[in-house]
């Protein structure tokens, strides 16, 4: 990487079911203005701006950004619209990154977003007129693949989602906060899409989450502690064909590879202190340890079952609560990376996990086909 | 900026069409194949792609999903997907070639415009609160530019007129062109009005189509083509969204971009840029700075074929096209996105 790269700024709004009293404008401004304010730094000081979102249809205008154009602060910058499904928050945090890596820009904003609550995601998701399964109905097969190939027994999903919850309880900006929400409501709350409950589900949320990336120069002139980028990888895959394994999709393993590599990283499960996974559904957690080697194959939900994924385990995952707490779906993806930068510059608050040094933000799209991950750490990289 | 040392080493587009046959995917599947194998490489030698479409116009969510099979995803890549024309997923590109650690990229724009109606989906395309109930479409905004332009004495009805002659002039030496032939100039300006001051033939043809680069670096581009297109300079701005918040007539995001990029007014061999309607191109002729003389769409530009999400990385591949041949050291490309100019991509091109 030709210049180091720092996020030293971080805004992220206040997530709600329904965001009425925002324009769409104001939602994004909300994000914007807290990640300047961290940052110290105007509109003014900013070269770039990539902007992502998932689906048009889900707020029902094409290419949002261009009427947002002015309200973000864009007239007269560069402005890239990214759109990789539900990985889309992480990819253009790794696109507006790569602007101050290649040295093309100096300080560049990321900021993604949705306002689920102006249209109708579910319908989106399912997509729209063709009347598909949505999110859980593709997903839950896959669940039920995982459990029987790796023996985890039903309360594991239980589990993830309490932990989600309470972790929640402890984050500012979190959507759903439950901090006394026990196994036995999860159990006895609805079943979605067998095997998923509805405790074990995502809710559908508004909000932006919003990021300043900087050089060196600018790193160091940062008021706060920066947070450093150590590594950033993007794969894709198709979503079908004969003998894909959805369960442990290949694009999630090489992306994960990649980025423990550009970090020197060869034990994941001892040289990282936490991580921000992508799990709209409790049962993508065990998942995604096996699916990016942090844990051994059907090792992933004895992690979750001894509490080693709690947020004063030995290796805490989503300490902010997660997508399953909050879900703005172009933005959850970009929270991740975020909450990694938050941690490892010990600004978390009340879910701040102890002495984090290594940090990983992983976000998955699409049939669990794309991936966006990257590493970060309290010191610059070599 | 300083000169990179990426340039275009292979290209592709299909023909423009009213009502292609073949699916987006279909399109893209021979258009991304040609170009791979026009640069001559393995699939497996791109270390990244990027693709641009719009969901919208297939009327569904995730549309672009499906566009990946053209991308051969499997073993998995290294992948990105702007919501935008092609021109924008280069640029994604060529920015991810700039980090060197990798000496091939892919680049790819696709649309159809004949699943639907345009002017319907493009009107959800302005500001939903000001813009968008109003019903407002791309042809009656144009019009209102091309009165402006009128009002600001900065062209005539002829000008429009004979922008529209010399496309359709020019493209009848291009195969992927839609719209061609020999037209009179007088005979034009007797045909009615359909959004005064604009006639029919000052509107882009209704177009479906792909096209895909393939960029490749320093020495690796010089093994892969005996003449790359050196991409010397790409930049591009935004402008604010309300045609009421900035002057109309001018593009100054597109003057900036071309400064940014860094052109310096100097001569060029060929100029092609993304002016849908036909005003629009003595907008950016002026932004440019360049005088009416200079070779402006020698391929017939959006005029000729407009296929949506892909016209301006087409006129991207038309420039690197000539240099690559020989017949141009110098060019300039022009995409656009937005309604009426408000977000500009500028593109030197040169031959070494």
């Amino acid at each position: 990487m030709a210049e180091r790269c720092a996020v030293i700024g971080i805004g992220q709004t206040n997530f709600k079911k329904r965001r009425d009293d925002v324009s769409i404008a104001g939602l994004l401004r909300e994000a914007i203005d807290r990640a300047l304010a961290d940052a110290e730094l105007s509109l003014k000081d900013i070269d770039a701006v990539v902007i992502g979102k998932a689906p048009d249809a889900f707020e029902g205008i094409v290419m949002p950004e261009l009427f947002l154009a002015a309200a973000i602060g864009a007239t007269g910058k560069p402005l890239l619209r990214v759109h990789t499904a539900g990985s889309v928050g992480g990819s253009t945090f790794i696109v507006g990154a790569h602007h101050v890596i290649t040295g093309i820009h100096g300080t560049v904003l990321a900021v993604s977003w949705e306002k689920q609550s102006e249209g109708n995601a579910q319908w989106g998701l399912a997509g729209g007129r063709s009347g598909g399964i949505g999110a859980g109905g593709a997903f839950a097969p896959w669940m039920r693949a995982y459990i029987y190939e790796s023996g985890a027994p039903e309360y594991i999903g239980w589990m993830v989602a309490v932990k989600d919850r309470r972790n929640a309880a402890k984050n500012p900006y979190a959507h759903l906060k439950m901090p006394d929400l026990t196994l036995e409501q999860v159990k006895e709350s609805p079943m979605l899409w067998d095997p998923i409950r509805f405790q074990e589900s995502c809710p559908s949320s508004d909000g932006a989450c919003a990021v300043i990336l900087t050089n060196e120069a600018g790193a160091r002139r940062a008021p706060r502690k920066p947070a450093w980028i150590h590594a950033l990888s993007v794969r894709s895959e198709l979503g079908q064909f004969p003998g894909r394994n959805p369960v442990r999709p290949q694009a999630g393993v090489e992306c994960a590879h990649d980025v423990y590599r550009q970090a020197g990283i060869t034990d994941p499960r001892s040289q990282i202190d936490m991580a921000e996974l992508y799990v709209p559904f409790s049962w993508y957690e065990p998942m995604w340890l096996e699916g990016h080697d942090i844990a051994g194959p059907g090792e992933g939900w004895k992690m979750v079952d001894s509490g080693d994924t709690d947020l004063g385990g030995s290796f805490p995952v989503n300490p902010s609560g997660g997508v399953l707490s909050t879900n703005a779906i172009g933005a959850s993806g970009m929270v991740r990376f975020a909450e990694a930068a938050l941690q490892v510059r010990g600004l978390a608050g009340e879910h701040q996990v102890d002495n984090v040094r290594t940090a990983l933000a992983q976000a998955y799209g699409g049939a669990a086909q794309y991936f966006a991950m990257g590493v970060l750490r309290d010191q610059p990289p070599n | 900026m300083p000169g990179s040392d990426i340039a275009i080493v292979g290209y592709a587009q299909t023909p423009s069409v009213r009502d292609a046959d073949e699916s987006e995917v279909q399109l893209l599947v021979p258009t991304v194949t040609a170009a791979i194998s026009m640069a001559g490489i393995d699939r497996r030698e791109i270390g990244f792609t990027c693709a641009g479409s719009c969901d919208y116009l297939t009327g569904g969510p995730f549309a672009f999903v499906s566009n990946l099979e053209a991308a051969g995803a499997w073993p998995p890549i290294s992948e990105s997907h702007v919501e935008a024309d092609g021109a924008w997923a280069m640029y994604e590109a060529w920015l991810r070639l700039l980090e060197g650690d990798i000496d091939v990229a892919l680049a790819f724009g696709s649309g159809k415009s004949s699943p639907s109606n345009p002017a319907e989906v493009w009107a959800q395309q302005l500001d939903p609160y000001y813009l968008s109930p109003l019903g407002l479409d791309p042809v009656s905004l144009a019009g209102i530019q091309a009165r402006a332009v009128l009002d600001a004495g900065k062209a005539t009805e002829r000008d429009f007129a004979e922008v529209v002659a010399t496309s359709r002039h020019n493209a009848k030496s291009n195969p992927n062109a839609q719209l061609s032939g020999d037209v009179d100039v007088d005979k034009l300006l007797a045909e009615p009005y359909y959004r005064a001051p604009l006639r029919k033939h000052d509107l882009p043809p209704i177009s479906d189509g792909a096209v895909a680069v393939v960029l490749a670096r320093a020495d690796r581009a010089r093994q892969l083509a005996e003449r790359p297109a050196w991409i010397t300079g790409i930049d591009h701005r935004i402008e604010p969204h309300l045609p009421g918040l900035r002057d109309i007539t001018s593009s100054t995001s597109t003057t900036l971009a071309a400064r940014k990029a860094g052109y310096d007014g100097g001569p060029l061999d060929v100029v092609e840029v993304s002016s849908t309607f036909s005003p629009q191109e003595i907008v950016i002729r002026d932004a440019l700075g360049l005088d009416a003389g200079s070779n402006i769409n020698p391929s017939g530009g959006p005029l000729a074929g407009n296929p949506v999400m892909a016209v301006g990385l087409v006129r991207i591949v038309e420039a690197a096209a000539r240099i690559m041949n020989g017949s141009a050291r110098r060019a300039l490309a022009h995409a656009t996105g937005g309604p009426l100019l408000q977000h500009n991509l500028v593109c030197v091109l040169e031959g070494k």
